[in-house]
């Protein structure tokens, strides 16, 4: 069910990444103040902006869940949030070398993006734990979409809050994605699109492997019904067959 | 899964919220677990700011961050316990099954913690005159206490919003934190940006407009929200 | 256009710069492969345990119980599919 279309997604992802990353170092202009270092924005702002993206459509497809309880909008949300957690650690860590370039230091606190990552990075970093600390499956999903939600919330409010404080400060250092000239403008908008898909077709797989993992223990307890006999599996925090007819039960 | 209670409660929600809110002080007054601790704690990091900075007296910048970083880990301090009592001792199932309407409760916790926190600042504020502060607080006085207020009522909300999702965790001493602490970030970025000018030896200028609105519109927004959310975390 | 900084970021020489563009990139990359890798693994184990559950149900005696349609009518389906990593 997840895994259709997999295939030519990952085949156009892969041609995207590779048009984008052509574009990068063999058409796009050098630039004038920042020279060759410059280059790292092609890969550092649509990390940065899909991760965003993706924590605000973890928060849409967690309303979803609340809306109509059906689980597979948490089983989605909860894998848009945990790739983009990903793709936030990769924009910080692109992030801080960039600034290690520009700046002479690893962390900077004049880059009002970079600050508000990391914030946004620190919250989203308890929804896993926060996850699997709560023993209940239904309540678990119920916390996890609350808790996508006002966070999702919380990412534009938070980028707002943090440019708002530094902005008379410090000007912005590391520039920003608009008035790009022509070539620059392309070669981005190309990134942008090679970043997304890949995002959109890591989740897809994830999906996929999730599903069909708990597909396997579908059918583990099935033949567990019917009597036969299964080896222990190991530490596992899945909730086992009678947490779940429990909490089905009560729907 | 319990069936929402719709709009028809037969019970007024200001009832409701004055019928909560009375039981919670009263609870507060006899138990005196959250506040003094909270007051206690505030006090207390000021001293230790005193050792850990190696300083006299602050002024400006690092009077409001000192104050501000104060005031939200004692306000933190209250988050964890707000719903303690009621996960612990069946509150939650009882107001469940009141023919009320349930935003009640979030109402009451958020008036609450307001009042823990103006009762902590209390406390703190004239503590850090005291303990800490190089400066007077007189002339900005007043615009100090509308950016506390606002301040309080962005922490309120977090708060019993965290408090309600850290309750049901098995770490909840922990949770509470972890969650509440990056989504106050904004709140003590524009307390403490409208607080600076009030807390400097040179009262150059009166607090900012544009941090009291971001306090301000934040608040707004996470009510909302709080209010939105708040019945799909009653649920049993 | 740009912020007037000019003078406080003078373009770095090209060797040097491009140590930093390329750990950038690399970071990217090895990200991504980390992420393959803990996907094989759980794709391998996936398939040891399919293999098991193929080899216990052929071995097992074929009896249909009446209580066993009611669990798998309901479980099945997806029945929850957010569990740790095992």
């Amino acid at each position: 069910m997840y895994g259709k279309g997999l295939r030519s997604l990952s085949i156009a992802t892969v041609a995207a990444m590779a048009l984008a990353l052509a574009l990068v170092f063999f058409y796009a202009p050098l630039e004038a103040e920042e020279g060759f270092l410059q280059k790292i924005f092609y890969i550092h702002v649509p990390l940065a902006i899909v991760a965003l993206c993706g924590f605000v459509i973890g928060g849409l497809l967690a309303i979803q869940h609340l809306r109509t309880r059906d689980p597979k909008w948490d089983f989605r949300s909860y894998v848009a949030i945990h790739m983009s957690l990903i793709f936030a650690l990769g924009a910080l860590i692109t992030g801080s070398i960039w600034a290690r370039g520009s700046w002479g230091h690893w962390w900077v606190w004049s880059e009002p993006t970079l600050v508000s990552f990391l914030i946004v990075f620190l919250l989203y970093a308890t929804y896993q734990p926060l996850r699997f600390s709560i023993e209940d499956p239904e309540r678990q999903s119920r916390y996890a979409s609350v808790f996508a939600i006002t966070a999702g919330a919380f990412v534009p409010l938070n980028f707002i809050a943090v440019r708002l404080s530094s902005a008379y400060l410090h000007p912005r250092v590391l520039g920003s994605a608009s008035n790009l000239p022509g070539p620059m403008r392309l070669t981005f908008l190309v990134s942008l699109g090679a970043i997304s898909l890949l995002f959109v077709t890591l989740c897809k797989y994830e999906l996929a492997a999730k599903h069909t993992r708990a597909q396997v223990r579908a059918l583990r307890r099935r033949l567990a019904g019917e009597g036969v006999e299964l080896p222990r599996r190991g530490r596992s925090a899945a909730p086992s067959a009678t947490t779940i007819a429990a909490g089905r039960s009560g729907a | 899964m319990s069936a929402r209670v719709g709009v028809s409660a037969t019970v007024g929600l200001r009832r409701t919220v004055a019928a909560l809110l009375r039981k919670e002080l009263l609870v507060e007054l006899r138990t005196l677990q959250s506040v003094p601790g909270m007051s206690l704690f505030a006090v207390t990091t000021f001293v230790v700011f005193h050792f850990a900075l190696n300083r006299n007296t602050v002024d400006g910048d690092l009077a409001a961050g000192i104050l501000w970083v104060t005031l939200l880990f004692a306000a933190v301090l209250g988050v964890n316990r707000v719903f303690v009592a009621d996960a612990e001792q069946g509150g939650f199932d009882g107001f469940l099954l009141a023919p009320v309407d349930r935003s009640a409760m979030l109402i009451a916790k958020v008036l609450t913690l307001l009042a823990y926190l103006v009762v902590l600042e209390l406390v703190a504020v004239p503590a850090f005159a005291l303990l800490l502060l190089g400066a007077s607080l007189g002339p900005g006085l007043a615009e100090l206490i509308a950016t506390l207020a606002l301040g309080d009522v962005g922490i309120a909300v977090i708060g019993t919003l965290v408090g309600a999702l850290a309750v049901h965790t098995s770490a909840r001493d922990l949770f509470g934190p972890l969650l509440a602490l990056p989504l106050l970030v904004p709140i003590v970025i524009g307390g403490s940006r409208a607080s600076s000018p009030l807390l400097s030896v040179t009262h150059s200028a009166g607090a900012q407009g544009r941090w009291l609105l971001t306090l301000g519109l934040y608040d707004l927004v996470f009510g909302l929200i709080a209010f939105a959310l708040f019945d799909f975390l009653l649920e049993d | 256009m740009r912020a007037p900084l000019l003078g406080e970021l003078p373009a770095l020489p090209l060797h040097e710069a491009g140590k930093y563009v390329a750990g950038a990139y690399i970071v990217v990359f090895v990200l991504v492969l980390i992420y393959v890798a803990i996907m094989a693994l759980r794709l391998s184990r996936i398939e040891r345990d399919l293999g098991e559950l193929l080899e216990l149900s052929a071995r097992a005696p074929e009896h249909q119980t009446s209580g066993d349609e009611d669990l798998s009518a309901r479980e099945s389906t997806l029945a929850y599919p957010i569990e740790g990593h095992t």
